[in-house]
């Protein structure tokens, strides 16, 4: 096994799959000569030839509109938009047209389409790069949206999303791209769509978190320990659609939980995620399940990001608050 | 200065005609090499699409149909440029263009019932190479540059072509996809059917551009401006269009000068608001039936019997359609529901179930 960041076991994924299928074509802003600006397609181009990874216009409506067409000639598209916050150029093209395809055409056509793109705070960008809208793509029926926490995951997850005949958004969070290796297999495997992952295992308190709160969640559950609390995280990889059997199997183990997310509070998953429990496990609870989240304004400047964003400070005293309920 | 004038620019989008109203050829040169069968074809299927436009609206009326985009007017627009076209092209329609898709091999039943919003009508049968009407304009366009540059990795011989109206013409993803369809020279063909209004505003308020055509210039696509009420001018400039396209001569913008007689749609358009009766004659004079049967009459190729008789197919064909449409099942939540995912995520499968339960009831 080889120790690779998360970018690393991006391209690794990205060169399997396009070894393995000759209709997976790679495209976007700068993912041709240049590598993509987070070289997450690094060599590729050299590799494979211009035919099959290829830089665009700058227009991300465009992007979307042509992954659309490449798709109805049989292709497999994974096209990148280049920071997430640019998705709004394209919300027609991805919500109003490809997630609707196999709909609107009765399922004679479909969209195998994996729009791959970097976003997620603490990394100090300029306005509109960072902000998470996972909410948003959530909300669409016929999208699958992935955020993965680890190089691990984040290959095996892109594999089966490049190989899913349905468009999935696969949001990758920039600060942990080169934050940390992990241990990646180099031949191929792939990590269900769909399925959540108990990084960590615990009896007292259930932390739903996905992401970079991922790592955040799994800090505070260490310091939790120290006060002989044991925390369970459960990374959901998939937030749209959630696992909800592994959720409630968790919160009727535990009786408490938290979710955590880097978005605002408002709509969002976490609340999806409250829900899915209100519905279906509310017997089991020995207290109200409760949010950690970002507040409810725009994604902030960047000299504001450290006091927006939520940190593990803030998990604890949430995790403690719905112990002591 | 060495500058090119915008007006000099301008003045090179001259209109071009074969057919002038009296139905006299202008442009010898320019005729298409058509059979005489081959112009009879087109005169019939103009016929039969004005005849099933006039009872489209009056099936709306009855309240046996749904959305309708009335076409007449742009009957020389429509399908003197798809007559051009291949079979193993790829039309991407606006939701005026159905009767475009309809002799590209959609059956006439899955008209209506895209009409009536049945997704059976959606369903585009193997080998009939379109995608269903869009209803968000100029997302088509952008589509219409991957679909263009799907053929060409494919080594096929084919286009992509796609149809908006003047208003599309303003949309972000117009730009996009005709610039995209350049940089890739990608075997795509733009039309912009311009009649003149994008439901009530006119074509003058949309731009300072004096034609559409010259969009092109932009993109570093061809540009020609087409008489759109000429079926034999539409025909020649989407042929050279198609055949530059799939020999990697580059796309090219065709805009067709032409109007709709009815409103922009059934669902309570009202065009006397926004254009006047001296403008609606003007323009019937052009009418590209009246024009054409004149010149096909000098021909001795049409005559009133064998109008009769596509008039006569055409009520018979479109009968039998709508009792088909009929035939069509009740739509139910769970065919909808099927249609979202190739694989049901589980609350979708519990969503079925229930579904399942409320419509067996």
């Amino acid at each position: 096994m080889a120790q690779m960041t998360m970018i690393q076991a991006i391209t690794d994924a990205m060169r399997i799959e396009l070894k393995n299928d000759e209709n997976v074509l790679i495209f976007g802003e700068d993912v041709g000569q240049n590598g993509g600006v987070f070289r997450a397609t690094e060599g590729l181009q050299k590799e494979f030839g211009e035919d099959r990874v290829f830089d665009t216009p700058l227009a991300e409506s465009g992007i979307g509109g042509l992954s659309i067409g490449l798709a109805l000639q049989g292709y497999r598209p994974v096209p990148e938009i280049q920071f997430f916050g640019f998705v709004y150029e394209a919300m027609d093209a991805i919500s109003g047209q490809m997630a609707r395809l196999r709909y609107r055409s009765g399922g004679v056509y479909h969209a195998p389409i994996t729009i791959r793109s970097p976003f997620g705070g603490g990394v100090k960008t300029p306005e509109l790069h960072a902000d998470s809208l996972e909410g948003l793509m959530a909300q669409q029926p016929g999208l699958k949206v992935i955020i993965p926490s680890t190089p691990y995951d984040a290959k095996g997850l892109l594999i089966s999303a490049i190989r899913d005949n349905d468009p999935v958004i696969f949001l990758e969070h920039m600060k942990l791209y080169r934050s940390f290796r992990d241990e990646v297999p180099e031949e191929e495997y792939t990590v269900e769509i769909g399925k959540a992952d108990v990084k960590r295992e615990g009896k007292d308190i259930t932390i739903i978190t996905y992401g970079a709160m991922v790592h955040s969640s799994l800090k505070a559950a260490e310091e939790l320990e120290k006060e002989d609390i044991q925390a369970e995280v459960i990374d959901l990889r998939t937030v749209s659609p959630i696992d909800i059997d592994t959720i409630i199997e968790s919160v009727n183990k535990t009786g408490r939980a938290i979710v955590v997310q880097e978005a605002q509070k408002q709509a969002g998953i976490a609340a999806s995620v409250v829900a899915e429990i209100n519905d279906r496990a509310i017997l089991s609870l020995e207290a109200p399940v409760l949010r950690v989240t970002a507040p409810d304004t725009v994604f902030p400047f960047s000299a504001a990001e450290d006091v927006w964003l939520p940190d593990y400070k803030d998990i604890m005293e949430k995790a403690k608050q719905v112990i002591n309920f | 200065m060495g500058t090119k004038t915008l007006t000099q620019i301008e003045e090179e989008f001259e209109t071009f005609q074969i057919l002038n109203e009296e139905g006299e050829i202008v442009n010898e040169d320019a005729m298409p090499d058509l059979s005489d069968e081959d112009l009879q074809e087109l005169m019939t299927r103009m016929v039969y699409t004005r005849i099933w436009d006039q009872r489209a609206i009056s099936l709306n009326r009855q309240g046996r149909l749904g959305f309708y985009a009335p076409v007449a007017g742009q009957e020389a627009s429509a399908l003197g440029s798809q007559y051009a076209l291949d079979k193993e092209d790829f039309i991407l329609p606006g939701y005026r263009d159905v009767p475009q898709i309809v002799y590209h091999g959609l059956p006439l039943y899955q008209a209506f019932l895209f009409s009536r919003g049945h997704f059976q009508g959606n369903q585009i049968p193997e080998g009939v190479n379109v995608i269903s009407p869009q209803i968000i304009i100029g997302a088509q366009i952008t589509q219409a540059a991957g679909v263009a540059l799907g053929l060409k990795k494919r080594g096929k011989k084919n286009i992509a072509i796609t149809y908006t109206g003047d208003g599309g013409a303003s949309q972000g993803d117009f730009y996009e996809g005709i610039n995209f369809a350049g940089a890739y020279n990608a075997p795509a063909v733009f039309v912009v059917q311009n009649n003149r209004f994008a439901i009530s505003v006119p074509v003058e308020k949309q731009s300072a551009a004096k034609t559409i055509a010259q969009k092109a210039v932009a993109a570093g696509i061809h540009g020609v401006q087409v008489d759109g009420m000429d079926v034999l001018a539409v025909y020649a400039a989407t042929q050279q269009a198609r055949e530059r396209a799939v020999n990697e001569e580059g796309p090219t913008l065709i805009e067709t000068l032409t109007y709709r007689y009815g409103p922009h749609t059934m669902a309570g358009d009202d065009p006397t608001r926004y254009r006047t009766e001296e403008m609606d004659n003007e323009w019937e004079k052009k009418d590209p039936l009246v024009r054409f049967r004149k010149y096909l009459e000098s021909k001795d190729l049409w005559s009133e019997e064998k109008e009769n008789e596509v008039v006569g197919q055409a009520k018979e064909d479109i009968k039998a359609a709508i009792k088909k449409a009929d035939e069509a099942p009740k739509q139910k939540v769970t065919d909808l529901i099927e249609n979202m995912y190739e694989k049901l995520p589980k609350n979708l499968q519990e969503q079925m179930e229930e579904y399942k339960e409320k419509e067996s009831k």
